[in-house]
């Protein structure tokens, strides 16, 4: 079974085709409303003169992007198919607004990198891809773009691919792949496929996004990781009911089951899987649901509910990627505050190990800083003990936020590394 | 009842559970949230959320109704009953009150409305009660404006959104950190659109309030859209009284939303028209959208809902 929603990111500013191939998948399957388009034709006629449609129009945004022709930050688009539900993450590709980016990659199961056909494989392309790639999504499209202003031509497409394969090769987590050639302006192979590409055979847009995979499909597959969030005690008669209410990040759980509770070491039995619906045999990620268990145990929030035999890792030092996203600049020494799952803990910066060049992906070895939408490796301590996994095999478990306590702003988003715990290198 | 035994509502699941997960955040981490209740269906599949949340525990929160005075009857008689259903607490913030303490002065002429007005009453009420985080029924799809804005959206201590400054929202790691005086918007039904609130209410046989649906009414047309004839509303001249079959598709003031003309009797029926239209619910029955290309946003950044 597939899921019938899928999250997937874009990035790019307003004039470069990205903008206009989401008009085009939202007008091409007729997601675009009467009212909509009469603003958008009204707009473009008075831009772009008598009879102009320009559907680049249709994620119009903020009063400043539309001055400046740029997006800033995340808009968030629906459409449906028959097949499925989208959202898309419709993010900025300037470097100044990766941290935006970041936001839009973090929730998504796709991301659409879009390359100009003229203008090759440029850097705000590269950005996207290494953002998709390090915040952990599998599934990569390559939309060759504009190929209408290159005579459609196999040629530059083979060209254009095969630069952006020998960038890709240094890129760790996609797990696929997909390279379209299309005109999001005329509309080839966004919707329909085009009579003017007949060499190529693959997949069109649409059909690739209703057709792809995503995380949720096999959820059995992965070990269970249900984070306590809140702790259910009607106060009101039903005096002995204790509930532990959460949702699955991953894998299931069967009634009955011999389950661990983490980092706080206690074992119990699974008594009920409740819901408001009635009680389950078993729930699978991405349920909330509120589990009951055959011992008293002392459960609050911020503990994590496994299988005995499948435990994550615990502990209080970390290796972590950081994507810094604070005018203020990171150091060692600098102390945060982390939440991770439903947990919050302090957390000090034990070092920095290297930072990434996104352009070449060459590490620049032991910083001794981190500026704003800076990428790089960081140990951390901290001053409670996290049940988490590497952000490789679990992006629920695997990622954590930091905040400024002065300021209460997300200064970083961090994923935890798969030598997570291993010695430190000094 | 089990997931598996429905998978055609499996989008509705995924997004139902994305909802709860932000609601449980909430009460967790922030001291004295609020929900926002107007009797409207996004806020209904609020409480039922909510209910899906924390049951068999009352709501860690009162509900709370910004209410004009020029709500339709129907609208705040479903509204009272829906509470006591619930056994929930409900604190009703009136705009008349405001007026009559001088908070807010009432706009006059026939296109007068209270709209604008209720972020005041809104504001003051969540100071008085010292709320620092309001769920909203908000959803992306509305608006552009709204396309923009966080699951959680950060109010600095004037209530006001800054839009171009807003906090990275990463995975489903909320930041709810906030100093004294300040606050939260939380749109727990930000990534739904109106066909999945309406196939939900379907799914959850959700009454709502008789509006919704298909009805005779006395109504007059302005600016392409019907109103009801109602003590809120001044003809101007030339306008012309008429009965027709309507429904309304957003439930706002008497004064500033319009009815669509409608045969659509039941959940089944509006899900089917809601499905079909060609139209988006705001550009159709909301004047108070309409003032310009960014009246939303200019009133958002205000502390609008």
């Amino acid at each position: 079974m597939t899921l019938d929603l899928l999250r997937f990111t874009t990035a790019g500013s307003v004039d470069d085709g990205k903008s206009t191939l989401i008009g085009r998948l939202l007008y091409d399957s007729k997601q675009v409303f009467d009212d909509q388009l009469a603003h958008v034709a009204e707009a473009s006629e008075r831009r772009g003169g008598e009879g102009t449609l320009d559907l680049a129009l249709l994620t119009d945004g903020l009063r400043a992007e539309r001055e400046q022709g740029i997006t800033i930050d995340v808009a968030y688009r629906y459409f449906a198919t028959p097949r499925r539900r989208f959202i898309i993450a419709d993010c900025p590709g300037h470097q100044q607004y990766t941290r935006n980016m970041v936001t839009g990659a973090s929730t998504a199961d796709v991301s659409v990198v879009l390359l100009d056909a003229r203008r090759g494989v440029l850097e705000q392309s590269k950005r996207h891809a290494f953002i998709s790639a390090l915040l952990g999504i599998p599934e990569m499209v390559v939309a060759v773009n504009k190929m209408d202003l290159v005579d459609y031509s196999e040629d530059r497409y083979a060209e254009l691919r095969a630069e952006f394969e020998g960038y890709a090769e240094k890129l760790d987590g996609v797990k696929t792949i997909t390279y379209i050639p299309l005109s999001a302006l005329n509309g080839d192979n966004v919707v329909t496929r085009s009579a003017q590409m007949p060499w190529y055979d693959g997949p069109v847009l649409l059909d690739h996004l209703e057709n792809v995979e995503v995380a949720y499909d096999h959820p059995g597959e992965k070990p269970a990781r249900f984070p306590v969030q809140w702790v259910v005690r009607p106060s009101n008669g039903d005096g002995d009911y204790r509930g532990y209410a959460g949702q699955l990040a991953s894998g299931a759980l069967r009634r009955g089951e011999e389950i661990a509770v983490v980092p706080s070491g206690g074992r119990s039995r699974i008594a009920a899987i409740d819901t408001f619906d009635g009680q389950l045999e078993e729930a699978s990620a991405p349920m909330s649901f509120t589990l009951r268990l055959e011992d008293e145990l002392d459960i609050s929030r911020g503990e994590l509910i496994c299988h005995p035999d499948e435990a994550p890792s615990v502990g209080r030092e970390l290796r972590a990627d950081i994507c810094w996203m604070a005018t203020d600049l990171l150091r060692p020494g600098g102390k945060y505050l982390l939440k991770h799952t439903s947990r919050t803990v302090t957390a000090v910066i034990d070092g920095l190990e290297d930072l990434l060049d996104t352009h070449s992906l060459e590490r620049i070895e032991a910083p001794t800083e981190m500026g704003l939408n800076d990428i790089g490796r960081a140990r951390l301590r901290t001053s409670a003990p996290l049940a988490f996994d590497p952000y490789s095999s679990n992006r629920r478990t695997g990622s954590f936020i930091l905040i400024d306590e002065s300021t209460n702003a997300t200064v970083a988003a961090g994923m935890i590394a798969q030598d997570a715990s291993t010695a430190r290198a000094d | 009842m089990s997931v598996a035994a429905r998978p055609q509502l499996s989008h509705l699941r995924a997004l139902e559970s994305e909802a709860i997960h932000v609601m449980r955040e909430v009460a967790a981490e922030f001291e004295r949230p609020v929900l926002l209740f107007s009797g409207g269906k996004d806020s209904i599949v609020l409480l039922r959320l909510a209910e899906k949340a924390f049951r068999p525990a009352p709501f860690p929160f009162p509900l709370m109704h910004v209410d004009t005075g020029h709500n339709f009857p129907e609208v705040i008689e479903y509204r009272d009953r829906r509470v006591a259903e619930l056994g929930e607490r409900l604190i009703v913030a009136s705009v008349q009150d405001s007026i009559d303490a001088g908070r807010v002065v009432e706009e006059t002429g026939p296109r007068a409305s209270r709209n604008r007005l209720q972020t005041v009453t809104l504001l003051d009420a969540i100071a008085e009660h010292g709320f620092d985080a309001a769920f909203g029924g908000a959803r992306r799809d509305e608006e552009r404006a709204r396309a923009k804005e966080r699951i959680m959206s950060f109010r600095d201590d004037f209530g006001q959104w800054d839009p171009k400054n807003q906090r990275p929202e990463l995975w489903n790691l909320y930041n709810g950190r906030i100093n004294k005086g300040e606050h939260v918007r939380v749109f727990p039904l930000s990534n739904w659109t109106e066909l999945d609130v309406w196939e939900y209410i379907d799914a959850e046989q959700l009454e709502v309030p008789s509006i919704y649906f298909a009805h005779e009414r006395e109504v007059f047309r302005r600016d392409g859209m019907l109103y009801a004839i109602s003590p809120f509303t001044e003809l101007i001249d030339g306008e012309e009284v008429f009965s027709d079959t309507v429904r309304y598709r957003t439930v706002g003031d008497m004064s500033c939303t319009g009815g669509v003309l409608s045969k659509a009797e039941t959940l089944e029926e509006v899900v089917l028209e809601i499905a079909a239209t060609t139209i988006t619910e705001r550009g159709e029955t909301r004047a108070d959208d309409r003032v310009s290309e960014a009246a939303m946003e200019d009133r958002k950044k205000a502390g609008y809902f």
